[in-house]
């Protein structure tokens, strides 16, 4: 039965339990909610500079973990746009959107749809809708994607 | 300590991102793309995450983290405009370029010049908010 489900459900399921175990270690241990873009954008705009030593130990590990694990799994494609304007664009919105929100899609998605925060559920139904609808405009409609 | 235990929470997570493939752009895109050939895997992947999540929550209620300090205060009822229109502008991004803030860090490793291009401009957005956030206030009031 398990072989009929596609692998990259259940490979989904495996990693998304890892992150939920990585948010519960962050705030059990510290106390922390483990958004990603507060946590960047905190010592981008010195907001968060007075614990600046976990945010930085907590990314080094985001970006070093993957590299380790790559000699297991082989390369792997991301299929990353290769429009640089796309991409400049898109990590303005990201950037600029995240912090004005104050949140992303692990700290209003993943932390706060598990305490069931009202803000949490009413940003990720707007970033989700939003996210939909570029991709028809820009996919299906102009092509560009 | 309470940078081992970072150390920790962030290798999970980065663990957790690369293994669920949501450093690729396209799953991510597929997911949102309800009219394409749909992929629900971020469903599986979010569904995956609350689950410990919660469990964690109910822990809080009358202790202590492990370390020291306190946990985060209950969420805000109060929902405001900056949480609408950043979520919004937000959601563009992530379905133009199929990345959000996470899994932008966690495939930077492997992921090519591309990442490296999506993340200075998200880095650049995140120095340029607090200034158009106040602007925001000026022009239109929140209340």
């Amino acid at each position: 039965m398990l072989s009929s489900i596609p692998s990259d459900w259940i490979w989904g399921l495996a990693g998304g339990l890892l992150i939920g175990l990585g948010g519960a270690v962050f705030l059990l241990a510290n106390g922390r909610f483990m958004g990603a873009s507060g946590l960047i954008g905190g010592l981008v705009d010195r907001s968060g500079w007075s614990n600046w030593a976990e945010r930085v130990v907590f990314l080094a590990a985001v970006f070093l973990l993957p590299l380790l694990l790559l000699p297991a799994t082989g390369t792997v494609d991301t299929h990353v746009s290769d429009n640089w304007l796309v991409l400049i664009g898109a990590g303005l919105l990201v950037g600029i959107g995240t912090r004005i929100a104050n949140g992303c899609t692990s700290g209003h998605g993943v932390c706060g749809i598990s305490r069931l925060s009202l803000r949490g559920i009413v940003a990720t139904v707007f970033y989700i809708m939003a996210g939909g609808l570029t991709v028809i405009l820009f996919r299906h409609i102009l092509g560009v994607i | 300590m309470r940078l081992i235990f970072a150390f920790i929470a962030g290798g999970l997570f980065g663990t957790g991102l690369f293994l669920s493939g949501m450093t690729d752009t396209a799953k991510v895109q597929g997911w949102l793309d309800i009219f394409g050939n749909w992929d629900p895997t971020l469903a599986f992947v979010m569904g995956g995450a609350i689950v410990p999540m919660a469990v964690a929550w109910q822990l809080v209620p009358g202790r202590k983290p492990l370390t020291e300090g306190s946990f985060p205060a209950p969420p805000e009822p109060r929902l405001g405009r900056n949480l609408v229109v950043g979520s919004v502008m937000f959601g563009m991004g992530w379905g133009l370029a199929g990345l959000c803030p996470g899994p932008a860090i966690a495939s930077l490793s492997y992921g090519g010049m591309g990442h490296w291009i999506f993340l200075a401009a998200m880095l650049a957005g995140m120095v340029l908010a607090p200034s158009l956030r106040a602007r925001l206030d000026r022009a239109v009031p929140a209340e």
